[in-house]
């Protein structure tokens, strides 16, 4: 985006949908000038998961914190920034507002223009932080709460092609760790058992129609339950290992398999994985194997920028900002947000 | 001295600016409007009529809470973050202290009351002889629990908040012709209000405001269940 931007653009993003509190300073939308993030997730794993209404609190402890943090860490005053962009949703509705209301507050008292930004549209931006983004585009979003396929053809532009139509990936991980007893967060085990593991128990792949790019993860995850119901009736001793492999392998093979049939149908220059679960081990192998075989350049990026982070958000703001997308201060939470191209 | 006040603990919005012991411009409304559309517009029209600059603030109060979760953590959100990059001190003020200060003129024993549903409520209780001294602590109770507590004190109550009337029959079948209803004039948060209880306070450290929480009153759900599912192991 060199070519439209006279000056240098610094924006602070806020991000604050689930989990993980988080401020940073991007230049340019492609570098990271401070990236701060306040993680709960040892506050949440007594419950087994994230629970909401602490989440919420946590973020009212932790928000001008980071934000003051990102700021220290850039050696940055308020005046010396562009605009505030704020993960506007999807997430949870009460995290949201956290995020919403310090971003809103922060660009009030400062005098600077306020940007709502998807929060999908932040992870699939967390690759313009790595290496300029090539159009037309296929974004694999993988998360807790996401499984779709993007296509771009260009900046701001974002066609839903597939989606999951039940369980997101990384929320199957979460209940076969929970199956399997493995402490919440599971998905990292769950990734790490299946690489300690040679052997694994063949579950089956979901396909659904032959044209389809939708993913179906719930039938997988009962085929793990009924697995382990029927071993334990029966008296077999269940090897988690192989359970977790044979679990991975079908995810993986499932989602590698639709990403390569949609990257070659629309033609595309560049995949790129984003989302927390872009995170695991096998299923980055596996899109890089494939795609360094198909001569298509794939990108993930590090891990730090697949899982929440404000950096993304920020990266994502910049474009938007430079597009003149600009949110006011009656900007609300909205937890079942659509992302909607912002360049029609 | 320049004061922003802002409560959204309940379903009202109060929102002022108070300069010298003056109110210069202030709103309250009581529309259920989500506090997240409607808190930091209210906030923008008063600096705009008062052709201020939020730089121009010396200190701001807030409603701390109990309340509704949400709504508290809009307020104290919007807040923390003003005073922090404005580097301003920041005093919380009880929601129901800030209830009960619209009666202060009443000669006797005050009780505020936020509606915590299920026949449960938010309240406090406060007696005006000398200043408002807390005689029933702020806290989450049932109606029950708290009429009772009422009934103890034997002297004539004066109930203020807009959810009382949600609970007046139980109130009177309790409290008997020792049940007395404020004017419906007093049973909105004034955030000019929220500004003299605040002022009365010696003003905080500013680096004290990332820490400023709010008071719920009350532990989450989740974290009530787990404490108890620990005590039973």
């Amino acid at each position: 985006m060199g070519e439209f931007i006279m000056e240098n653009r610094y924006i602070l993003g806020i991000e604050s949908s689930c989990d993980e509190t988080a401020a940073s300073i991007v230049k340019n939308g492609c570098e990271i000038v401070s990236n701060v993030v306040a993680s709960q997730i040892e506050s949440h794993k007594r419950f087994g998961g994230v629970v909401p209404e602490i989440a919420s609190r946590h973020h009212v402890e932790q928000v001008t914190l980071v934000i003051e943090e990102a700021l220290a860490q850039a050696n940055m005053k308020p005046e010396d920034l562009d605009a505030v962009a704020v993960t506007e949703g999807p997430g949870l509705v009460g995290a949201l507002l956290i995020g919403i209301n310090a971003a809103k507050a922060f660009a009030f008292a400062n005098g600077l223009p306020l940007i709502g930004v998807h929060h999908i549209a932040g992870h699939i931006y967390a690759n313009a932080l790595m290496q300029p983004m090539e159009f037309p585009l296929l974004a694999l979003v993988v998360s807790g709460g996401h499984t779709e396929l993007v296509f771009m053809k260009e900046h701001g532009s974002f066609e839903l092609i597939g989606e999951t139509r039940d369980d997101a990936a990384g929320e199957a991980y979460d209940k076969v760790a929970r199956v399997l007893n493995i402490q919440y967060p599971g998905g990292p085990h769950i990734d790490r058992m299946a690489h300690e593991s040679d052997e694994a128990v063949k579950f089956p792949r979901v396909w659904l129609e032959e044209d389809s790019y939708d993913f179906s993860f719930s039938g997988l995850k009962s085929a793990v339950i009924n697995y382990k119901h029927n071993a334990e009736q029966r008296g077999i001793e269940v090897n988690p290992l192989h359970v977790a492999k044979g679990f991975q392998d079908s995810v993986v093979e499932v989602l590698t398999a639709k990403t390569l049939r949609a990257a070659r149908q629309f033609n595309v220059k560049q995949v790129i994985a984003a989302g927390g679960v872009s995170a695991n081990k096998g299923l980055r192998k596996s899109l890089e194997e494939t795609f360094a075989n198909e001569g298509i350049p794939f990108y993930v990026p590090p891990l730090k920028l697949c899982t929440d982070n404000a950096a993304m958000i920020a990266a994502a703001g910049t474009f938007m900002f430079e597009a003149g997308k600009r949110s006011d201060m009656a900007m609300n939470g909205r937890p079942g947000m659509e992302l909607v191209s912002w360049h029609k | 001295m320049i004061w922003l006040g802002i409560d959204t603990s309940n379903s009202p919005l109060a929102v002022a600016i108070v300069k010298d012991g003056q109110v210069v411009a202030e709103e309250v409304a009581n529309i259920k409007l989500n506090h997240s559309i409607g808190a930091m517009p209210a906030i923008e029209r008063l600096f705009e009529r008062t052709k201020m600059k939020p730089a121009e603030i010396d200190a701001i109060a807030v409603g701390e809470g109990p309340g509704s979760y949400t709504g508290v953590r809009i307020g104290v959100t919007i807040a923390k973050t003003l005073a922090w990059t404005l580097k301003k001190p920041l005093v919380g003020i009880s929601s129901l202290k800030l209830l009960a200060a619209n009666a202060a003129l009443y000669n006797g024993v005050i009780c505020s009351i936020i509606d915590a549903r299920r026949q449960n409520v938010y309240a406090g209780a406060y007696n005006t002889t000398a200043g408002l001294t807390s005689v029933v602590e702020d806290g989450h109770y049932s109606l029950e629990g708290l009429l009772e507590k009422l009934k103890d004190l034997n002297v004539p109550v004066m109930f203020v908040g807009h959810d009382v009337d949600l609970f007046w029959e139980s109130i009177l079948a309790q409290l008997g012709n020792h049940a007395v209803r404020a004017p419906f004039t007093l049973d909105l948060p004034s955030a000019s209000q929220l500004i003299q209880l605040a002022s009365q306070q010696e003003l905080p450290d500013i680096e004290a405001v990332h820490s400023f929480v709010p008071q719920y009153r009350r532990l989450a759900e989740a974290e009530a269940n787990w404490i108890k599912e620990q005590k039973g192991q």
